[in-house]
């Protein structure tokens, strides 16, 4: 790439209008208008949705192999030489941001999703307290998910990686005079730093062991001058050493480290559990950063990192069963659910899972392509979602609503064309996304027998998805209104800044899945095509993932297990929630425990609080004592206590010992002089006595001169 | 002519007044007084001997002595004002800051 145009050699632009304007927000946010807010918060980041869009196309433009652009802005950390499995090296880390198809995707997605839903929160939070500080986390946000993205290397991923969850922090916590939500942000908080200990090790172990963090060298120079993850790891595997043959130890523990962050970011099992208290946030927050972008982090890096996974066929498992085990878990949680957002926030765990089921397959593409059309059914849900609440001024429990198709139609009929895109229902996006997961799944299954499970895994959560989807829809939309009759008259549809960024939605959660059509008469996928590049991993001689070979028969088959799956689902849910409204309350009724059991989520929470939370606690309460009575008791007061004791010992020693010396030093001149002194009276009259008296002497003395001085002078 | 010893008696008699007014009297004006005795005394004296012995080298020295006690008293008295401006007292038993 010899000229690489504005677009692209500006690429450092697209994170650094987000953070301008939330420096802007931070520094002078309070005294601006929310027109001001506005201009500066949603312009940011259209100009960045424009630069990254620009940037795509340049980049589209090359040929496949070419699609790689890497700029380095400065060294971050500076270079030092560090011993690594390759030898000593000149470690560093940049501050570079690397374009390939798969930043490309996620680049994309983030802005553009991050764009509507900017716009969407002018008419959310347009009566909210906090106005220029919600926009300013919000851009701060899409700073670090860009950085995120972007990043040339898993350090700055990982800057990336902390900032966005300081963010969901801050969002989650962003009525934090509510208790609840201060405590959900906190809970986010440590759950998160729980799997960032493991992606710290898995960054540690990566560095160590190829001497850099920059994922490639591609597109900055010679491997050797400018090395690169992939250069190495491809160096390291042509040696042929056992230590790094396919499947060693050390890229299992790397790949299971780095997983273990993601888990806690992409709320996996067994960290899953703060995505639903998260939805103490503001619902645009919950669509952008718990729906749409930021719990898809952990499933890039991964995708990121494929290289090492793809070597790691250990690691490749416990992500995909931990993905599946994830995706049917959150969708049976899902199915019992009351809050509208609170089924959402499963639905997206159970999503996540299945995301993770893809990667762990080794069909990375199919992941991120999942990642992207649920990105927009997702963030349309949420939006739906929060327009349902605003329009019945803060109600979240689907029990009190129902009847509102006609009452709120635009907010109904985009938030319908979501539920089929995520039930899977064709044509829409989630269709392609899913059956490609499934696909992959079972045409693993026909070369390893094991994977037959994860397949039929898959296909149960889709049909759990398609029930708890409609079953929400059904609840919300349709059926008799449970709405209170003094509600009833402040129903409102919500403003078209809220209900245009739903259908703009609802118009890519239909045609983004077409990007995978070809797949329907067995060609290849084009968004499979142009991610390849980025996926491809190191050439090895044992151990590739190789799928079956396609045969279109059975991928009708397949396509039709999974849509048979979804209108079983869509079914079911007609059946209890539409037609017969009063059934689910009977089969509830009818197996209290089980259904007592879906209602408190497995007693996950409480079973952790039992476990970890409150053996946490107690710790905490031993070490306070420790540190009261034995460091502060013993320690600080026995220190203060001794020093007492002493200075008490040398003050005697120094009043009476050395004070006394001295003072006897003075004393005893003075008592020796004593009687001398008696003679100093300091009346004149006294020392001219004493003269007169030594005269006296002096004249009796010398008297018999004085008579013969007397004699001569007669 | 009158015998040497009237003169010198007259000279001890002023000598032990003088004497005895210094060390015994409080009020400094009087024991300068008391010290003009003393000179004088010793004015006689030095008369006395220079007509004794037709030396007129004692008389000058008793010019001397006259121009002298003079000095001492303006200076004295002088050194009383400012005394006195400062501790408001002439007595001598009151005059104690040499003391120990």
């Amino acid at each position: 790439m010899n000229s690489p145009g504005y677009f692209l050699a500006h690429l450092w632009l697209i994170p650094l209008f987000p953070l301008l304007g939330a420096a802007v927000m931070f520094f002078v946010g309070r005294h601006l208008s929310k027109e001001a807010v506005n201009l500066f918060c949603v312009g940011s980041v259209s100009l960045s949705f424009v630069h990254a869009l620009g940037a795509v196309l340049v980049l589209f433009a090359h040929s496949p192999d070419a699609r790689v652009y890497q700029q380095i802005l400065f060294p971050w950390v500076t270079p030092g030489a560090m011993p690594s499995s390759v030898g000593m090296v000149n470690f560093v880390g940049d501050w570079g941001y690397l374009l390939d198809p798969l930043s490309c995707v996620m680049v994309l997605v983030v802005t553009f999703v991050g764009f509507l839903i900017h716009v969407y929160s002018i008419g959310y939070m347009a009566h909210e307290g906090g106005y220029y500080r919600f926009f300013g986390y919000l851009n701060l946000f899409l700073f670090s998910m860009l950085t995120l993205v972007l990043a040339n290397n898993l350090l700055l991923l990982f800057v990336g990686w902390e900032g966005v969850g300081l963010c969901s922090y801050l969002l989650i916590g962003f009525y934090f005079l509510k208790k609840s939500a201060a405590d959900a942000g906190k809970k986010a908080f440590i759950v998160n730093r729980i799997g960032d200990t493991g992606f710290i090790l898995g960054l540690m172990l990566v560095a160590a062991t190829f001497g850099t963090v920059r994922f490639t060298s591609q597109g900055l120079g010679d491997s050797a001058s400018f090395p690169g993850i992939l250069q190495t790891l491809a160096g390291l595997t042509a040696q042929h050493q056992a230590q790094f043959a396919y499947g060693a130890p050390i890229f299992t523990a790397m790949a299971l480290l780095l997983f273990v962050g993601a888990t806690g970011k992409s709320a996996q099992i067994p960290l899953y559990v703060w995505l639903p208290d998260a939805m103490e946030g503001p619902t645009p927050v919950s669509a952008l950063i718990h729906a749409a972008t930021m719990v898809t982090a952990g499933v890039y890096m991964v995708a990121r990192m494929n290289a090492i996974y793809q070597l790691a066929p250990i690691a490749m498992d416990v992500v995909a069963i931990i993905g599946a085990l994830t995706a049917i878990f959150a969708a049976t949680m899902a199915v019992a659910q009351t809050d509208i957002k609170k089924v959402l926030a499963y639905s997206t765990i159970s999503q996540l899972g299945y995301m993770f089921l893809a990667l762990g397959v080794g069909a990375f593409a199919s992941g991120i392509f999942h990642l992207m059309t649920h990105a927009f059914f997702k963030a349309l849900l949420f939006l739906g979602a929060g327009s349902v609440i605003h329009s019945l001024s803060g109600e979240q429990d689907i029990r009190k609503m129902g009847g509102l198709w006609n009452t709120i139609p635009a907010t109904s009929r985009p938030f319908r064309i979501a539920t089929l895109a995520i039930a899977g229902i064709p044509p829409l996006s989630g269709f392609f996304s899913k059956d490609e997961i499934l696909g992959h799944a079972f045409n693993r299954h026909l070369m390893m027998d094991r994977y037959l499970g994860l397949w039929a895994v898959g296909l149960v959560t889709a049909a759990l998805t398609s029930f708890y989807m409609f079953r929400l829809l059904y609840e919300t939309f349709f059926g008799m209104s449970r709405i209170p009759v003094e509600m009833e008259g402040h129903i409102h549809e919500s403003p078209k800044s809220m209900t245009t960024p739903l259908w703009i939605l609802a118009f890519f959660s239909i045609v983004s899945g077409w990007l995978a059509l070809p797949a329907l008469w067995g060609e290849e996928s084009p968004f499979e095509r142009f991610l390849e590049p980025s996926l491809r991993g190191v050439e090895t001689d044992t151990g590739r993932i190789v799928f079956a070979q396609h045969d279109l028969l059975k991928e009708y088959l397949l396509m039709g297990a999974s849509v048979s799956a979804a209108l079983a689902g869509l079914w079911l849910a007609r059946k209890l929630y539409l037609e017969n409204p009063k059934l689910h309350g009977q089969i509830a009724a009818a197996w209290p425990r089980l259904h007592r059991v879906l209602v408190h989520k497995y007693f996950v929470d409480e079973i952790y609080d039992a476990l970890f939370v409150n053996r946490t606690k107690d710790l905490s309460t031993a070490f306070g004592w420790f540190d009261g009575q034995i460091i502060d008791g013993l320690g600080v007061d026995g220190a203060g206590w001794l020093t007492r004791v002493f200075s008490r010992i040398s003050m005697w020693w120094d009043k009476w010992i050395v004070d006394g010396l001295v003072n006897f030093v003075g004393w005893f001149p003075n008592f020796l002089s004593m009687p001398v002194r008696m003679f100093q009276t300091g009346i004149f009259s006294t020392y001219a006595f004493f003269i007169l008296i030594g005269l006296a002497i002096l004249l009796g003395y010398y008297g018999h001169h004085v008579q013969s001085l007397a004699r001569s002078l007669r | 002519m009158m015998p040497i010893g009237h003169y010198l008696f007259l000279s001890l008699a002023l000598l032990l007044i003088g004497a005895i007014g210094v060390v015994t009297r409080r009020n400094v004006i009087i024991v300068l007084m008391s010290i003009e005795l003393i000179l004088n005394a010793v004015n006689i004296n030095l008369v006395a001997f220079s007509r004794y012995y037709g030396d007129v080298a004692g008389q000058i020295f008793a010019l001397f002595i006259i121009a002298d006690a003079a000095a001492e008293a303006s200076v004295g008295l002088g050194i009383m004002i400012a005394f006195f401006r400062n501790r408001e007292t002439v007595l001598a038993d009151e005059m104690d800051l040499l003391k120990w």
